[in-house]
């Protein structure tokens, strides 16, 4: 009994327990101190599946052996030009603007995705140190070209005849919370009692999953992930595995440009400029803290992963300001759990590297 | 007459988890002398220097039994600076060298020369200064002892792979009190020229008294250079005698030679057919450790073909380069088809399928089930197990697993059930899986590396009768490559010997044990 | 010519960013004497930082990122040195004292830490900076004055909880290195080389190992040189802490043909055949050569504006020359070795891990004091916003001198420092000037910190795959 306890002790790994636990701390703590649980629950149920696709987008490198992409914010990037150019052609209906926006958003970056697995490829060791850097640079980039794009549309540049776009761009007008409200209703009571739950967002976030899965479970999908698993047994078998490598990437970076503007209509803001720039290592937080390891992920690691690391989020922020009021604690407690589930998975990755 | 030994390793015996792999082996050589080691892969030469050096891969294992003396007293060498403390050096095979280091911080390096300063007698003598004209006097001194021209503060980098070997051996001649030097295969990598000059250096280093360990499977160098030579086979000393009273072919055959032990009761009938399966031509392969220089072979069909040799000598880049999986050139066709040697895949999509040496590295996806990885070549090449809903080819989940029940079956593969991960099975079963793997494949001709290497003697004896059986029941061609002479002699129709990267013979396997000892070494 | 290619190829990162400051200063069309007052500060404030990661590099586990944990040990030290209300010098002193053993722990902590990640130091790095940035916020915000009773209005949010978004450094530690004034820090020196000297003599006598005749000279030296700072003239030029750019120059030139005088004539003396004139003369005429430049007026002007902080300065040379001497020990040829090759460092006898930990323990404490000076020098303490681009900058600026992962010197190092914080002066006004834009130029120059570690991070992969060549590439 105590071996078995041990051994799963040892399988799930401290910083796991303590995270659940932590999440279940403060669940307890928020009945006692006059919280509604009920919205706690639909801020939770939200946030995880409005982050969701974000941390999704880890599986197919993870999988393919580039290892967690760091190097998201390439999606993410490629999400924005879409959503911005999808509210630049004054879309009215919102169902049209913002699939543009995501077949805009997914081109680019599946384009961008292809680029960055070549890169990838030639740097095969040491991804994770050349994407985050990658990643940091394209959004240093990007601010230039947020300032200097030609865009004219009066919500995405400064009223006052200034030069570029504005940090916060408003989707009122134009995809804002299409699919939270898409057969959204209330549960366990009214608008003010009652569980909001996000039908739509919900049912993008699992069809996303979904695909994900029957992708995972085609020829091509296997092959992925033998290459990222072993690529000398891939090869064996006659599988191209730069190729696998690169689509893995590709994917990735695909769904990073959907799951921003995922949740950027939930928020009903775009957030340009340094927004995403820590995007990426909250994915790679979320998806580790899911049970996946830098080697293997699933999608129940992802599922797993997003509630928790939302729902601390969502449960904390509340639950903070009635102990300290506008305090960051929140935030610092999310820089510490993000930050240190990752430094927890390099260490068990022997030898570092992605793909030793 | 000189009886004093420098080195008397006495009565040595190791087992490796209940495996003996030295049994009683004493090992003596005198100062000044050259002493060749010789023996084929697995004979225990390693084993050997390995206690010599105190590594701590013998301690963990627990020890080993016998003594080592040296100049006559007892001693316990139990860590690698023990036995650097005792004068004994090694010239390894691969170089332990710093590419961006010059000449002589190779050679001095963690043995810098330094002179105190005021910080290092406070703190620490690693702070002391490196006093670097005496470490580049000592460098030279070194190198002027073997006789090498090179300037001593050249980056080892631009040397040419020759003089590498030099610079080792003038790193282990600078130590002090250097009294036994192990060269380890040490010409393998060279040019002819560069091989002997190297050994020229060898007997330089051997007349200012210092003994010599060779080991070496070039049976030539050993009569030219080599004082005496011990023979090892199985873990067991077999002779050691003075080079003056023995021959090559002698040599050779105590290499080889053990008793007719058989793996399999059946032996291969006649082979009829004429019809050429794979013909090789000028083929090249650039595996590094295992080059291919130019090989010709023609198989024929419902052969079981052997492919034996040293290891390093090129039998296993063979394959690796029919497969696709390192570069070569030359003309390979099957059934008279020529491959397109550029493009990966190309032997598996003609029929051609292959278990690789390297099971857990090359042949196996630890983390999957047996079932995934039964059916996994079999989706990629032939699209089998797949369902085709045009825009995707999704897994076929229940017709794998009747697939694999069937195989586990057929080759009697002990496990919980097709789910059960690679990982956790037997390394005999898991080469039953990458046999059904290949078989899964309904293959024309089959390759099949090393098949026994890390397998006990039951599942060893399986496999073999089971690749007997594919050959006499379905007629399928049936390429073997192993390190195990044995092995391929009970086997096959034909053995061809690989050295230095060619064929040296192809041979009957009832052919004389002499025979292909001269053929494993070069010879 | 083929010199020249290679001479041009083997700096072309330099030369890129060399063209790409001079375009940019042109651009700008700044005052140079403002270019070259703002860059001489940010030599000062930056360059000590920029130096602490060489010691990584040499040993083999890349550029530290880590070396922000350095920064954090040295800000938490200036914060409680505020609070106790020390001031000037002392107050800096305090700091020393305080941070250095925390760097040190820290240090120690980071390298066991990377020997688990051999491999992944860098990423590594990264991520524990961002971590350790977390549980310092988390000290700063609530554990002082929620669980550390402190009481300070003026440090202290109005709450009680939490330190202030910024401190002033104004009137306690600001330029408390920078105002050290020279005769303190001759006074020092002369004082420290009496002690070393007159140890070396006891240890001579005691240990019998005859350390030679030199300590006596220095010994006698040192006194007569005191006795000279008393001189009117000298104590009052030296009495001053910030040295003119001029003097400091033509200082500079003196001292290199003093010193190459000084190995002709003992190479002479000596007798040594090897030695070569023509390289002493052409150090030589390059020194008369710089004194000459002075005299052209827009360089003149320039010499005579900047005025240089002596005391840090001198810091930056001395751990310049403390990288170099380290280099030349038994340690430090123990972390080139592993820093080559992990193995024959094994083979060798050569404890790898401690070899390593020692490495970050000097990265990071050298780390902390240059955090020190940056704050001093820079006179506001951001509390939650001074260390978390440190490693960022530092490591971009070495890396546009010229350096990569796997090498770096000082003289990079120096040169890094320089083009990179020109861009950084004259990137906003050069952005205004092009697209009527600063921020555009503020964007840019963030573009290039990141640009540059991502290209250099790619180059060395890429580089190091090529090493291990595998098989098979061109087919796949």
């Amino acid at each position: 009994m105590q071996t078995r306890i041990k051994k799963l002790y040892a399988k799930i790994g401290l910083p796991h327990i303590i995270i659940v636990a932590f999440f279940l701390f403060l669940l307890t703590a928020a009945a006692p101190l006059g919280l509604s649980v009920r919205s706690l629950m639909g801020d939770t149920l939200r946030r995880w599946a409005m982050y969701g696709i974000l941390v999704l987008a880890m599986v197919p490198a993870i999988q393919s052996g580039i290892g967690p992409n760091f190097g998201i914010c390439l999606g993410i990037v490629g999400g924005l030009l879409g959503a911005t150019v999808s509210i630049e052609l004054g879309l009215a209906n919102p169902w049209i603007a913002i699939i543009v926006a995501m077949l805009i958003g997914a081109s680019i970056a599946s384009i961008l995705g292809i680029l960055y697995g070549s890169l990838l490829n030639r740097v095969k060791g040491s991804e994770m140190t050349v994407s985050t850097y990658v990643g940091f640079s394209i959004i240093a980039f990007m601010n230039i070209m947020w300032l200097s794009l030609p865009f004219s549309s009066g919500t995405l540049i400064w009223p006052l005849a200034g030069m570029g776009m504005r940090n916060n761009i408003s989707l009122a007008g134009s995809f804002g919370h299409v699919f939270n409200n898409w057969l959204s209703y209330y549960l366990l009571g009214d608008k003010t009692t009652g569980i909001f739950i996000p039908t739509g967002l919900i049912l993008v976030f699992l069809a996303a999953c979904l695909a994900m899965w029957l992708f995972l479970r085609s020829k091509t999908g296997i092959a992925m992930s033998a290459a990222g698993e072993n690529p000398h047994f891939a090869r064996a078998a006659g599988i191209n595995v730069h190729k696998m490598r690169i689509i893995g990437t590709a994917v990735s970076t695909a769904l990073g440009a959907i799951g921003i503007i995922v949740y950027a209509q939930s928020y009903g803001f775009l957030q340009l400029y340094n927004a995403p720039l820590m995007m990426g290592f909250h994915s790679v937080a979320a998806i580790l803290i899911g049970g996946a390891s830098t080697k293997k992920a699933t999608i129940s690691n992802v599922i797993v992963g997003a509630f928790l690391f939302q729902g601390i989020l969502a449960v904390a922020l509340p639950v903070v300001n009635k102990v300290l009021p506008e305090s960051n604690l929140p935030d610092v407690i999310r820089i510490i759990i993000s930050n240190g589930i990752i430094l927890f998975a390099l260490s068990k990755a022997k030898g570092g590297a992605a793909n030793a | 007459m000189k009886t004093q030994f420098l080195l008397n390793m006495k009565d040595i015996s190791k087992e490796y988890f209940g495996n003996r792999v030295l049994k009683n082996v004493t090992l003596q050589v005198k100062p000044g002398e050259i002493h060749a080691l010789v023996g084929e892969n697995g004979a225990g030469k390693s084993t050997l220097m390995n206690i010599l050096f105190g590594m701590p891969v013998i301690g963990g294992t627990g020890g080993f039994e016998g003594e080592v003396e040296i100049n006559g007293e007892p001693v316990t060498i139990d860590a690698p600076h023990k036995a650097i403390d005792f004068g004994i050096g090694m010239v390894h095979q691969e170089f332990m060298l710093i590419p961006g280091f010059t000449v002589t911080e190779n050679i001095k390096v963690g043995r810098e020369t330094s002179r105190p300063s005021l910080l290092s007698q406070i703190l620490s003598k690693e702070l002391e200064t490196l006093d670097l004209e005496q470490m580049a006097a000592d460098a030279r001194k070194a190198l002027n002892e073997i006789g090498l021209n090179i300037e001593e503060y050249v980056l080892v980098a631009g040397l040419p792979v020759g003089y590498k070997q030099f610079v080792e051996i003038a790193r282990e001649i600078d130590k002090t009190g250097i009294k036994l030097l192990v060269f380890d295969e040490p010409t393998a990598v060279l040019t002819e020229s560069e091989a002997e000059r190297l050994l020229k250096i060898m007997k330089l280093i051997a007349q200012k008294d210092i003994a010599i360990i060779f080991i070496t499977h070039r049976l030539g160098e050993v009569m030219r250079y080599a004082d005496s030579v011990s023979v090892l086979r199985d873990g067991e000393l077999i002779m050691r005698t003075a080079v003056k009273d023995t021959s090559m072919v002698k040599i050779a055959e105590l290499m080889i030679g053990r008793k007719a032990q058989k793996y399999v009761d059946s032996v291969p009938g006649r082979l009829e057919s004429e019809e050429i399966a794979l013909s090789l031509q000028d083929f090249h392969v650039d595996m590094p450790g295992e080059m291919v220089r130019g090989i010709d072979l023609d198989i024929r069909q419902g052969e079981i073909f052997g492919i034996g040799g040293l290891s390093g000598q090129g039998k296993l880049g063979i394959a690796n380069g029919i497969m696709g999986l390192y570069s070569s050139q030359g003309k390979v066709s099957v059934f008279g088809r020529e491959l397109d040697l550029g493009k990966l895949g190309a032997a598996l999509a003609n029929g051609i399928a292959f278990v690789s040496e390297d099971r857990r590295g090359v042949g196996l996806l630890l983390d999957q089930s047996i079932e995934h990885n039964l059916v996994f070549s079999a989706i990629h090449i032939q699209e089998e197990f797949l369902i085709n809903l045009k825009l995707l080819k999704l897994y076929h989940r229940s017709k794998a697993r009747k697939h694999a029940q069937k195989m586990i079956k057929l080759l009697d593969i002990r496990c919980t059930g097709p789910a059960q991960k690679l990982g956790s099975l037997s390394g005999g079963n898991q080469q039953k899986v990458c046999l059904a793997r290949a078989l899964t494949l309904n293959p024309k001709i089959l390759i099949v590396s090393e098949p026994t290497r890390g397998i006990d003697i039951g599942a060893k004896k399986l496999v073999l009768e089971y690749l007997l059986n594919l050959n006499s029941q379905q007629g399928m061609t049936i390429i073997i490559i192993s390190s195990e002479l044995v092995e391929l002699r009970s086997l096959c129709h034909r053995i061809a010997i690989i050295a230095d990267g060619k064929v040296a013979r192809i041979m009957e396997p009832d052919a004389p044990d002499a025979e292909f000892g001269l053929a494993m070494s070069g010879n | 010519m083929h010199k020249l290619k290679e001479l041009v190829l083997n700096n072309k990162v330099v030369l890129l960013f060399g063209l790409l400051c001079i375009a940019a200063i042109y651009t700008a069309q700044n005052p140079l004497t403002f270019v070259a007052g703002e860059l001489f500060t940010r030599i000062g404030r930056n360059g000590f930082m920029v130096l602490a990661l060489l010691i990584p590099v040499l040993a083999g586990m890349g550029l530290n990122f880590g070396i922000v944990i350095g920064a954090i040990a040295a800000q938490i030290a200036v914060f409680w040195t505020v609070y106790w209300g020390y001031t000037g010098s002392e107050g800096f002193l305090l700091c020393l004292l305080l941070s250095t053993p925390i760097a040190i722990f820290f240090g120690w902590l980071v390298g066991r830490m990377f020997n688990k990640m051999k491999g992944a130091e860098m990423i590594a790095g990264l991520v524990l900076g961002y971590f350790a940035d977390g549980l310092y916020q988390l000290f700063f915000l609530y554990i002082i004055g929620g669980i550390i009773p402190v009481y300070n209005e003026r440090l202290i949010i109005s709450g009680g909880i939490g330190v202030k978004n910024t401190i002033d450094l104004t009137g306690n530690l600001k330029y408390s290195l920078d105002n050290v004034p020279m005769l303190h820090i001759v006074k020092i020196v002369l004082a420290v080389l009496a002690v070393v000297s007159l140890i070396k003599i006891i240890l001579g006598v005691v240990k019998k190992n005859p350390l030679g005749h030199r300590s006596w000279i220095v010994l006698g030296a040192a006194p007569i040189a005191y006795a000279l700072t008393f001189v009117p003239a000298i104590k009052e030029y030296l009495s001053s802490d910030r040295l003119l750019l001029l003097h400091a120059v033509l200082s500079g030139l003196g001292a290199v043909i003093v010193w190459q005088s000084w190995l002709i004539v003992s190479n002479k003396i000596r007798r040594r055949k090897e030695y070569s004139l023509i390289r002493p003369l052409v150090y030589m005429a390059i020194a008369v050569g710089g004194c000459l430049l002075t005299y052209i007026k827009p360089v003149e002007k320039i010499l005579l504006y900047v005025k240089i902080p002596v005391t840090t300065y001198l810091c930056i040379v001395a751990l310049c020359l403390f990288n170099a001497a380290l280099l030349r020990t038994r340690l430090g040829q123990n972390m080139r070795t592993v820093g080559q090759s992990q193995t024959v460092a094994n083979a060798a006898g050569i404890n790898v891990d401690t070899t390593r930990i020692i490495a970050m323990i000097i990265s990071t404490t050298l780390a902390c004091w240059g955090q020190l000076i940056y704050l001093q020098n820079i006179g506001t303490f951001s509390t939650y916003g001074a260390h978390t681009q440190v490693g960022q900058y530092a490591i971009a600026a070495l890396l546009v001198g010229g350096a990569s992962v796997k090498k770096a010197s000082s003289k990079q190092a120096v040169i890094g420092v320089i083009l990179f914080h020109t861009l950084f002066i004259v990137a906003p006004q050069a952005g205004k000037q092009l697209f009527n834009n600063a921020q555009l130029g503020e964007y840019f120059r963030v573009f290039v910190a990141y640009g540059v570690i991502a290209v250099s991070l790619a180059m060395h992969a890429w580089k190091d795959r090529g090493k291990t060549k595998e098989p098979n590439r061109n087919r796949v």
